[in-house]
């Protein structure tokens, strides 16, 4: 990797100082379990590093009135044993879970988790985020791409969002707060995940002076939620496509829904066609099917991944099923 | 003719057929065994490589000016000078050597190529697409096969396949070059100790800065390697490069793969594809086979598989081509060539099976006498079927539950050599009692050091701490490389004759002072005692004491005449997968594997049945995942990492049930183990995945992708 300067703030304050104007001067280190694979493969060369294991403000699971607040440094592992968590944020139970590695799990972060680059491998073998030759040359259309986008991906960005947790942080309404020298700012978690145009640009709402500092989860209040992530092995592997759902319901029909797919767009997806497919039925087999078939409706594939499609079905419609404690 | 090499009898064995722990899993499991990746010689330095990102280039310029500048660079070896055509991505361009393993990465980036780029083709499973590549690589044929397929009630056509794999050794290739004067260790994660210093020595003596190096001044030492598999048995360009760097830098240096480079060009097992074509008589009898194949392993394409695989149908007509491809060259991989002739050859006769609306047991059941042991196949598919609870579980293709998860059985047979290799072993028993068993032999994790424990003390009557091992170094006496599963019956056979010859001078030398002669005497216990009289004896160390200061030291060999038939070549193999198809999803979740396997005599139950273990798990892997994804537009690799290049857990392997065939076979003597069980489970899994679906994937890995297209096709999605 190119050689880099180490920092490590004890507070935000000081960290906001140690961030760079443009992308490349300065990248932060939460859980390291991505970002030193991608400086020893040149993929991202900083000048410095700013380590945020020293920040305390950065940690932590703390209730109140208006939700949970997950520091942006709060494990996966930590997130998984937060007793509110487990009681009623299934579907970061799931999602988290599904990270199947106890290492990366111990060593990843929530804030990393949302803030990671793709998984690309045109992007990881250094073509560039938009995987595109010397030429510019688009290589995902013709190219490998079974593990591609299958919506979202008209422009040319045709990368799958690698975040675990964002369609369920999505689907439960949660507000990310972003924070830097001149104040903060929050974000809708459906309004972080990006759509790049250009190979500079990245994935998510946050400029290189920025820090993602905590995550607000409104209360549960009895909303129904579960993840579902089809996968092919038990053992370390990326999904092939999730769906995350949140449900509120009055007697027996659905009163409203939030259905958000995971690694099938360059960003978490989330699908008012399914949500609108829900709304005013009980919630069954069938309209679990319905709200699937609604999702992928205006699917988009790729040469070698039309057999997504069908398994982000499968997610939306067992998550569904899970959520209502039908699975 | 007896001799008194032969194996003991089954009821006098204290320590060969038990299941015993392997001598080093102690010191492997609390990471005191120092693999070469460990090893650090004082003042070594580190070497990096300089790689191809071009699948086809010739290279045009290179300047090493600046990478020289670099502080703390102290040798740079340029391998593929202005003018080399390199041939696949990974291909080594120049080597650093440097005080640390950052400087040596950072010096490697500092080296400036310049290529001009050729065409390349780096994919081969659609032949259409192979232009120029190809070059026809065997054509056979036996019996008519006209007349065969005439003749048959019922005839199957169908495509199969199996891709490019590697070896993902969890040690990667490389090794510890040092040199004193003239002489040149190197401590190589290697299958040979024996020969790849001499390999090594030749290329040093050809190079003028080493030109007074012989062959026989390079020391190889391997005490422990995480894994070859067919894939570590030359010295290999970055081997003889780090040997040159050490020298031209006077200091000890590692070079040790990089994962991408290890999976880039370390070892790939060739693709196999074939369009066959097989008929049967109504009863299930196999009358014709014919099949037109294709295969890569790199610029040298590949060899053809054994097929039709052991069931060597009276009427056969084969013809295989060879593509080559600008990707990593093919390496040995675990049992070469057999699993894809497996896969080749067990799915197409299941789909004949269900043609003719037969249980393939009974087909193959029918058709092992076409085998040269047929009797065996007969014996473990009936064993097998029983462990897997076949009856019961059988169930027409397609016929696998109603709801959306469909379970699925499915077996294939193997076959493999594995006699002993040439061998060599000193042993010695000092008058302290102590025993050594020397042998430049080495142990790839499969249990050779406890082998040849087991034997050298079984034979003298010892536990088996009595015994040290000695191996892993090319300075003891020379063994066989370890691979083609031949080197438990070499070493075992060299340490036996050598434990008996020992042996016999340890009663010779006792014998006057016990009153007797050493024909009356016998090791056991620990003891050498007079033959049915246990009063008359003396402890092992006793009697080493009568040595005075002068050890026995006697050498043994495989092969030796009139010293025994030890061992023997031919073992078979049937197995048997289920599995657990996700309709909606197309995942395929193993539920068990049954392995049954023969293997002659075998001296340690545990490790042998850690093999077949071993063996499914790895088998298992290139059955469900593993696949060399290349990019045709840019001739590189995508997944050359573990995150892509995917591999089974622990959990997704489900159950697996080992049954090694004993006692009868045990007049066989020793035969090699480490490659037959790898060869099924794919064939078998695929088999299992058909029953469950009624609908074949042709290829493995059986992706959910392609799961989904088969169900599509067969109109079940």
């Amino acid at each position: 990797m190119q050689a880099f300067e180490y920092a490590k703030p004890a507070t935000l304050k000081e960290a906001f100082g140690l961030l760079g104007a443009q992308w490349g001067e300065a990248d932060l280190l939460a859980g390291g379990t991505d970002l030193l694979s991608l400086m020893k493969d040149y993929i991202h060369k900083p000048k410095r590093v700013v380590s945020l294991t020293g920040v305390k403000e950065l940690k932590g699971i703390k209730s109140s009135s208006d939700g949970l607040h997950i520091g942006a440094m709060v494990t996966l592992e930590e997130l998984l044993g937060n007793a509110q968590v487990r009681k009623e944020y299934l579907s970061l139970v799931q999602a988290a879970r599904g990270v199947t590695s106890p290492q990366i799990r111990a060593m990843g972060t929530v804030g990393g988790d949302l803030c990671q680059r793709p998984r690309c491998w045109y992007f990881r073998n250094g073509f560039g985020l938009l995987a595109r030759e010397g030429d510019g040359k688009e290589l995902v259309p013709n190219g490998e791409n079974r593990y591609h986008a299958i919506l979202g991906n008209s422009g040319p960005a045709k990368f799958v969002s690698a975040s675990s947790l964002g369609p369920a942080l999505i689907a439960l309404g949660a507000k990310l707060t972003i924070a830097s020298g001149s104040g903060n700012r929050n974000v809708d978690a459906d309004k972080f995940f990006l759509t790049p145009n250009d190979p500079a640009s990245r994935e998510v709402d946050l400029k290189p002076n920025e820090i993602l500092t905590e995550i607000v989860v409104p209360p549960a209040a009895g909303t129904k939620n579960a993840t579902y992530e089809v996968r092919q092995k038990e053992a370390l592997d990326w999904p092939l496509a999730t769906a995350s759902v949140a449900l509120k319901t009055s007697g027996s029909t659905v009163s409203s829904a939030k259905v958000v797919l995971g690694h099938v767009a360059p960003t978490p997806w989330n699908s008012a066609e399914a949500a609108q497919a829900l709304v005013g039925k009980p919630l069954n087999e069938s309209t679990a099917k319905a709200a699937a078939e609604a999702a992928l409706a205006g699917a988009t594939p790729l040469s070698q991944n039309r057999y997504k499609i069908q398994l982000a079905k499968v997610a939306v419609k067992r998550a569904l099923l899970a959520a209502a404690g039908k699975a | 003719m007896p001799s008194k090499y032969d194996w003991p009898a089954a009821e006098k064995r204290s320590l060969i057929g038990k299941r015993i722990n392997r001598l080093d899993g102690l010191a492997k499991s609390t990471g005191r065994a120092k693999y070469s990746y460990d090893t650090n010689r004082p003042g070594g330095l580190t070497a990096k490589l300089l790689t191809s990102p071009y699948a086809h280039a010739r290279v045009t310029k290179i300047d090493t000016g600046e990478a020289e500048r670099l502080a703390g660079v102290r040798a740079i070896r340029v391998m593929s000078p202005v003018g080399t055509e390199v041939q696949w991505q990974g291909y080594e361009i120049a080597a650093v050597a440097a005080d640390t393993e950052e400087i040596a990465r950072d010096a490697v980036r500092k080296i400036q190529v310049e290529y001009e780029v050729l065409p390349h083709l780096v994919k081969e499973e659609d032949l259409s697409k192979a232009g120029n590549r190809t070059k026809p690589s065997g054509e056979n044929t036996q019996g008519n096969p006209d007349q065969g397929f005439s003749q048959a009630d019922v005839i199957h056509e169908g495509f199969y396949g199996a891709n490019v794999i590697t070896h993902c050794c969890l040690e990667p290739h490389g090794q510890v070059a040092e040199w004193d004067g003239d002489n040149c260790t190197v401590y190589a994660s290697t299958q040979a100790v024996g020969s790849i210093g001499r390999e090594l020595g030749k290329v040093l003596a050809a190079d003028p800065a080493t030109a007074n190096v012989k062959p026989s001044n390079v020391r190889v030492i391997t005490q422990y390697m995480g894994g070859g598999f067919g894939s570590k048995f030359s010295p290999d360009r970055w081997g003889i490069v780090c040997a040159q760097l050490a020298r031209q830098a006077g200091k000890p240096v590692k070079l040790m793969l990089d994962r991408d480079q290890e999976l880039l060009m370390a070892g790939a097992r060739p693709s196999h594809f074939a369009k066959v074509k097989v008929g049967a008589k109504k009863d299930g009898t196999l009358v014709a086979w014919e099949s037109e194949s294709w295969t890569t392993g790199g610029m040298s394409g590949a060899g053809a598989a054994p097929i039709p695989y052991v069931i060597e149908i009276p009427n056969r007509k084969t013809r295989n081509i060879a593509v080559s491809t600008n990707t990593g060259p093919a390496r040995a991989w675990r049992a070469p060539n057999h699993p894809q002739a497996a896969v080749l050859t067990m799915c197409p006769l299941t789909d004949l099976a269900a043609k003719l609306n037969m249980d393939p047991l009974e087909l193959f059941l029918k058709n092992v006498s076409l085998s040269p042991r047929g009797d065996v196949y007969r014996a473990e598919l009936l064993k097998a079927a029983e462990l897997m609870d076949w009856k019961a579980k059988y169930h027409a293709p397609g016929k696998g539950g109603n709801g959306y998860l469909k379970r699925g059985v499915g077996l294939s047979i193997h076959t493999w050599g594995g006699r002993g290799h040439d061998s060599e072993c000193r042993l010695i028993i000092n008058p302290d009692g102590s025993v050594q068993a020397q042998l430049g032999s080495q142990d790839l994790g499969t249990g050779t050091r406890t082998v040849i424990g087991i034997v050298a003390a079984e034979t003298l009557g010892l536990p088996l701490s009595g015994v040290q091992v000695q191996i892993g170094d090319s300075n003891y006496p020379p063994s066989g490389g370890s691979g083609g599963s031949t080197t438990v019956g070499g070493v075992s056979a060299s340490t036996r004759r050598a434990s008996v010859k020992a042996l016999d001078k340890l009663l010779e030398a006792v014998a006057p002072g016990m009153g007797t002669t050493a024909d009356k005497l016998v090791a056991v216990d620990g003891r050498i005692q007079v033959q049915g009289d246990p009063s008359k004896s003396l402890t092992w160390k006793a009697a080493c004491a009568k040595l005075g200061t002068k050890a026995i030291s006697e050498t043994g060999r495989q092969p030796a005449r009139d010293e025994g038939n030890l061992g023997d070549s031919g073992v078979g193999g049937a197995q048997m997968a289920e599995v657990e198809v996700d309709t909606e999803t197309g995942i395929v979740t193993m539920r068990k594997m049954v392995a049954v396997q023969d293997c002659g005599l075998i001296i340690d139950l545990k490790t042998a049945e850690s093999q077949c273990y071993g063996a499914c798990i790895m088998g298992i892997g290139s059955a469900l995942y593993e696949e060399k994804i290349y990019d045709q537009q840019t001739g590189r690799m995508l997944n050359a990492d573990m995150e892509f290049y995917k591999l089974g857990g622990i959990g997704d392997v489900g159950e697996i049930v080992v049954h090694m065939m004993t006692r009868d076979y045990d007049q066989r003597g020793v035969i090699g183990l480490g490659e037959p069980p790898v060869i099924s489970p794919p064939a078998a899994i695929s088999n299992a995945v058909f029953n469950a679906l009624g609908v074949r994937i042709p290829t493995i890995p059986i992706t959910p992708d392609k799961v989904l297209a088969a169900l599509e096709k067969g109109g079940m999605a």
